[in-house]
């Protein structure tokens, strides 16, 4: 792991004055021009001291006043080294354009089309420059500030999208002709709106293209307009299987932004919590996975111990799936009294289901001829298309957050990351399962080391002041009131934050302003580079193939469109 | 320590008799299980039974009234700006009695649009909105969805309300000590 020091050094040693280091707290931050920003890139993924291999991010953030009004943000990771890079590049107010890097990093593809989309940069060379949230008819770019929020553009049948690439090659084959075949938008295989429209020959799929956006809900654009702390019910609803685990992100970012003191017990509750999230979300990926591919028992054998833990979390905060139980610097209140009891008993129940699914599935030659050697993604493949989580282990990289850069204590736990080499949609699976395993082991641990204590830091500044004595006293009364008016004020700058979601890295990269709204937030969804790849795992399968990768790859609509 | 994940496949797992039989003992077992214990099935006869939700459960809204009946909110738009959803729609007023000096003339709620985050009882000073346990709260037109003073009014005395997220304070913390899990035939209450 190179440090940030000797990252810049590194870089400034071979670009000298053509790129400018930046000083960031939390990452090495190079600003380039767009003239040389190819190089660059060039160099951190083949410099062997450098190897970013992978791509998490690209953004765009708007700074109005400035001369140079945009700014492209590209977050890189190196898998071999694990250290991050931050390239940024400005771009003016006219015509803002750059090269495109999905030559050096396939995965940048759809973030570009993202960036062009809600930012309106253009990315000279990209093969398919399209809008990808926001439907054809959409006018302007709607992250830029000047954006009014409130506006509307119906999307009428003219400006639907025509997936060109798919439509347009009317090829024949042998003497059969192929045809085309929508899989979605509402298809009970697709578990949430993506459309996917294959080319088939026969049952094969020769080609394909991913349509998104059907659930966009303007998450970012929204957060901009809430105060830093209103911003976590919405959280909620990325990735709608394991809603704790994407608040506890989102907190932990701004966290850190403020250097908040969260308590010790805090962290222990997000950690049982978020484990027991993280069981939730793989749960429902396999059963439905699983469901797709006609063994519709597992799915009630997962759904009845993803009941008991709802009921856990639903005695904790109130609400079974929309938690919304975190808030900046803690926790919104103390768990109830048998909350340890009670998840003691989870512990003995979770793994009889895990049990009696690996018992029915494991072994089963129909599952397994279905599954081994469908949708294969090699390591170096997974690397480029910007997988993570479990499909990134699934194909040999043991690559996770809570293992490369340890948060909320998760270095005290004695736990392992479970890979598989095979990266097929049967190596998913099994990587799935024995992370449910590993995280009850976690969960069994924090649960031994629970300390007693606050749960929400003492900070007025932060987190709301006891009831009591906001209705006893006035000073406590009056934090109250400046921090419900005016937000949790947040120093300027810009922070990238992640932590391990249900499928993957889950970032939260946000700039502030120093005022109590983010001036931009940027959600890094696991899902979105998943997804991206799907055409590629898919050609060359049948269609029945299809849905068996598309379960195992575990896309939620809510977090891929956000 | 990263672990290596295989499944280990036996020669006689190679012919797929094993792995079928222990998936149909699994079902069996179950199947078994199910029939003798028909008390204890997972699965929940609703609406003759109902779901046993903690009292952190956050359901609809109640103004509170104090003890002569006039709302205990001072009309302070706290709640209204903590909403993240924007469903709360406040109008001040002066109350008519000069002790209590502003009030609410109107507080309407919007449930369609409400998220049930619990920001506005987090945010209220005067302990005067509270939520409830009551989940069904279907309609028939979009107009219905406004609630207003009178849909939210406290009618009922709180111990007879099936109170649900309320702020945990003082001496008496009522249930929310040690709060029930989700399971089947909850008591009903009036709720409201």
């Amino acid at each position: 792991m190179a440090t940030r020091e000797a990252i810049l050094e590194k870089i400034q040693g071979r670009f000298a004055d053509r790129v400018t280091a930046q000083d960031n707290k939390d990452l090495a931050t190079i600003l380039v021009t767009p003239e040389n920003l190819v190089e660059v890139a060039r160099y951190f993924r083949d410099e062997p001291e450098l190897a970013c291999d992978l791509l998490l991010d690209l953004c765009g953030v708007d700074y109005p006043g400035r001369s140079l009004r945009f700014e492209t943000v590209t977050h890189l990771y190196s898998t071999k080294k694990n250290h991050r890079v931050r390239v940024k590049v400005r771009l003016p107010e006219e015509n803002p354009h750059q090269p495109t890097l999905s030559q050096i990093w396939p995965a940048v593809d759809w973030f570009e089309r993202e960036c062009f989309d809600l930012m309106g940069i253009r990315f000279d060379g990209h093969r398919n420059l399209k809008r990808i949230l926001c439907h054809d008819g959409f006018q302007g770019h709607a992250l830029r500030k000047d954006y009014d929020a409130g506006q509307r553009w119906q999307c009428v049948p003219g400006n639907i999208q025509v997936p060109e690439q798919i439509l347009g090659q009317g090829e024949i084959r042998d003497h059969f002709e192929t045809q085309v075949l929508n899989l979605g938008p509402s298809h009970p295989a697709t578990h949430g709106t993506l459309r996917i429209v294959v080319r088939l020959d026969g049952e094969i799929i020769v080609g394909s293209e991913c349509e998104i956006g059907y659930l966009h809900r303007c998450f970012e654009k929204m957060s901009e307009a809430h105060f830093y702390n209103q911003v976590i019910p919405y959280t909620d609803r990325l990735n709608y299987c394991s809603p704790m685990l994407n608040g506890i992100g989102y907190a932990r970012a701004v966290e850190e932004m403020i250097g908040a003191d969260v308590p010790l017990r805090a962290r222990r509750i997000r950690v049982i919590l978020g484990e027991l999230s993280r069981i939730m979300d793989h749960m429902v990926c396999i059963g439905t996975n699983l469901v797709d591919i006609g063994a519709l028992t597992n799915f009630w054998y997962f759904f009845q111990p993803r009941e008991e833990i709802y009921g856990v979390l639903e005695a904790c905060c109130g609400s079974r799936l929309t938690n919304s139980y975190v808030r900046i610097g803690g926790l919104s209140a103390d768990v109830p009294k048998n909350f340890v009891e009670e998840v003691r008993k989870l512990l003995v129940s979770i793994p009889k289901h895990i049990d009696d699914v690996d018992r029915l599935i494991t072994q089963n030659k129909i599952f397994k001829s279905r599954t081994v050697g469908v949708g294969k993604a090699t390591a170096e493949q997974a690397v480029a298309w910007g997988f993570t989580g479990p499909c990134l282990r699934a194909s040999g990289v043991p690559f996770d957050v809570r293992k490369a850069s340890p948060y909320d204590g998760y270095d005290q736990f004695d736990w392992d990351v479970p890979y598989a080499t095979d990266g097929d949609t049967y190596s998913r699976y099994l990587v799935r399962m024995e992370e449910m395993r590993q995280s009850l082991k976690i969960i069994k641990q924090a649960l031994g080391d629970l300390p007693p204590g606050p749960v929400i830091t003492g900070d007025w500044r932060v987190a709301l002041p006891p009831k009591e004595r906001v209705y006893n006293e006035m000073e406590p009364l009056i934090w109250h009131f400046k921090l419900i008016y005016e937000g949790i004020k947040v120093p300027a700058g810009e922070h990238y934050s992640m932590s391990e979601g249900g499928n993957g890295e889950l970032g939260f990269y946000i700039v502030s302003d120093g005022s109590g709204h983010p001036h931009r937030i940027k959600v890094r969804p696991p899902c979105f580079p998943l997804f991206q790849a799907f055409p590629a795992l898919a050609n060359g399968a049948m269609v029945s193939d299809a849905i068996a990768i598309l379960g195992s790859l575990n896309i939620i609509a809510g977090e891929l469109d956000r | 320590m990263p672990i290596r994940v295989t499944a280990h496949e036996t020669a006689a797992d190679k012919t797929g008799f094993p792995g079928i039989l222990k998936g149909l003992g699994t079902t069996i077992r179950h199947l078994l299980h199910n029939i003798t214990h028909l008390k204890d099935l997972p699965t929940i006869l609703y609406p003759e039974q109902r779901r046993n939700y903690s009292e952190r459960f956050r359901g609809r809204h109640v103004l509170k009234v104090r003890d002569d009946g006039t709302l205990k909110c001072v009309a302070c738009f706290m709640c209204q700006t903590a909403c993240p959803a924007n469903c709360i729609d406040i109008v001040a007023g002066e109350h008519p009695n000069i002790a209590y000096e502003k009030h609410p003339s109107q507080f309407n709620i919007d449930m369609l649009r409400c998220v049930f985050c619990g920001y506005c009882v987090d945010a209220c000073p005067k302990d005067a909105i509270i939520m409830t346990r009551d989940y069904e709260m279907a309609m028939f037109s979009r107009g219905e969805s406004s609630y207003s003073i009178e849909d939210l009014r406290q009618r009922l005395p709180l111990r007879q309300i099936d109170l649900g997220y309320r702020p945990y304070y003082g001496e008496n913390p009522t249930k929310m000590d040690s709060l029930p899990y989700a399971g089947k035939d909850a008591g009903t209450k009036a709720a409201g």
